[in-house]
């Protein structure tokens, strides 16, 4: 199935890119200015023990995703099993159990695309979250699906791959969905579905880096996560 | 998202070490101006800059004009859209909020297209078409207010759409790509949105995400904006047979792209 996935000519795209950025950095060091953001052509330190490496290029940001939808796919799985769920409202239940479907699918599927270069299954650490508790169950629910936003959001640009993009494309809003609707339910009727702690006067959402996302989980994974091979 | 941390995010097309330097020290230059004056960099003045920077824009220029025009016709047909609901009274009161945060947004990405296309890309952005959102006097949306919030599913649904199936055309250049993407997410939570108040409404069964390929009990002329939902394949990979997760649950979990001859079929049918 990896196979199917990965396109000769982006592969051949992203030698070149790499290339000349090799070059640039180069020069820029030279000139003392910082690269901030784009491709680090440099292989960092091997993994740390007991932790997982995303890799680097495309895969790397598959694995960034594949990441993520661990995290999300484990929290709705302990919610749904949770003493709040069993006593929510139907609207409620209707919303978190398809939510913990469409998470399980997405990290299925990232599992099975990547194949062999697939990062392990994380342990995740939920103690913060009391899931007998409806405020909160939503409000780590609004966490992870803003996040997760933010997450695909900023990372779209680094995808060589148009296919790989087209795929991001369709999770992501899916994810916006789900982020709008709980929100909804932490404050009905309000403009927070779509809020300005998130959009920006031009009506852009927030973008978050790797960096600033993996450090926002790392609240909630114990498994240490090497994502030096990603852009900064 | 802002403007300065865009530009942080930008990396430069060159060829030469040269080159390399002028684009980080201008870039650099920039962000200096932008520290001493926060609320100016965040208007008009962000775009233009960018325009200096050494062969930044990697795409065809004129191309990349067309998609975000094609953009800006579907933000003008939703903001107008909101605007008129809102000037018409059609609005319950109980969800003026909901409302005039979406008609913001609309506003705001007119705006901002209009910005890109003009400041940044030196092209023309397309003036506002004349709409008629009675569609030929089918629907009365600015009466009748089911009828109002069925139509703003069904833009809110087709805008992720269409923004989906443009974001290959404009990943060549990673600012555009980036700001269209912010854009498609923000679509999306209007979506989910207005998609669940109709159901509490009893106007519908739907949800915050499309499933299948159903239209609900939005009018039959609507059911091109849901056609290809029902996909589950991705990558190749089948993921009801690979899951065991019913088809209808993973078809809400991904949403299709349409592609510009498609979202043009749909918008037509409101413009005059």
């Amino acid at each position: 199935m990896k196979n199917e996935l990965i396109k000769p000519q982006g592969l051949i795209q992203n030698a070149n890119r790499r290339q000349f950025l090799r070059t640039g950095s180069l020069s820029v060091a030279a000139a003392g200015l910082i690269m901030v953001g784009c491709k680090d052509i440099v292989d960092m330190d091997p993994m740390p023990t007991g932790g997982v490496k995303l890799g680097s290029g495309d895969i790397g940001i598959l694995n960034y995703a594949y990441a993520l939808e661990q995290l999300e796919a484990a929290f709705y799985a302990a919610v749904i099993t949770g003493g709040y769920f069993a006593n929510a409202s139907a609207e409620e239940k209707t919303i978190l159990g398809d939510v913990e479907k469409h998470e399980r699918a997405h990290r299925e599927f990232f599992k099975a695309a990547l194949g062999s270069a697939a990062i392990a299954g994380l342990e995740v650490d939920f103690s913060s979250i009391n899931f007998g508790d409806r405020m909160s169950v939503l409000n780590a629910a609004k966490t992870f699906e803003d996040l997760g936003v933010a997450a695909y959001n900023g990372a779209g640009q680094h995808l060589e791959s148009v296919d790989y993009l087209l795929i991001a494309g369709k999770i992501v809003s899916v994810e916006a969905r789900h982020a709008a609707a709980i929100r909804d339910l932490l404050n009905p009727g309000s403009a927070d579905f779509a809020g300005d702690d998130l959009i920006d006067a031009n009506g852009l959402e927030r973008t978050l880096n790797f960096s600033q996302v993996l450090t926002a989980a790392s609240t909630y994974v114990k498994t240490p996560i090497d994502f030096s091979q990603l852009p900064s | 998202m802002n403007l300065l941390n865009l530009l942080d995010k930008m990396c430069p097309e060159t060829n030469t070490p040269e080159e390399n330097d002028i684009f980080f020290s201008r870039r650099d230059a920039f962000r200096k101006f932008g520290d001493m004056s926060k609320k100016v960099a965040m208007a008009a003045v962000p775009l233009g800059i960018l325009s200096a920077l050494p062969k930044v824009a990697k795409a065809d220029t004129a191309s990349l004009i067309g998609v975000l025009n094609f953009a800006l016709t579907l933000e003008h047909l939703e903001y107008r859209y909101y605007q008129m609901g809102i000037e018409s009274g059609v609005i319950a009161g109980a969800d003026a909020a909901i409302f005039n945060k979406i008609r913001d947004h609309e506003k705001a990405h007119v705006k901002f297209l209009t910005e890109v296309i003009t400041n940044v890309l030196k092209g023309t952005a397309v003036a506002e078409p004349k709409f008629d959102f009675t569609a030929g006097g089918n629907f009365s949306p600015f009466t009748d207010y089911p009828t109002f919030l069925a139509l703003s599913q069904a833009f809110e649904d087709t805008g992720v759409r269409a923004y989906k199936g443009q974001a290959g055309n404009v990943m060549e250049n990673d600012v555009v790509l980036t700001a269209a993407l912010s854009i498609h997410s923000v679509e999306a939570r209007h979506a989910s949105m207005v998609r669940r108040l109709r159901t509490k409404k009893g106007q519908d069964t739907v949800k915050g995400w499309i499933t299948d390929g159903s239209r609900g009990t939005l009018p039959a002329p609507t059911q091109a904006i849901y056609t290809g939902e029902e996909n589950v394949t991705h990558g190749g990979v089948n993921v009801v047979n690979l899951t065991g997760i019913s088809a209808a649950a993973v078809s809400e979990g991904w949403d299709e792209p349409l592609n510009k001859e498609q979202v043009l079929g749909i918008a037509s049918l409101f413009l005059a």
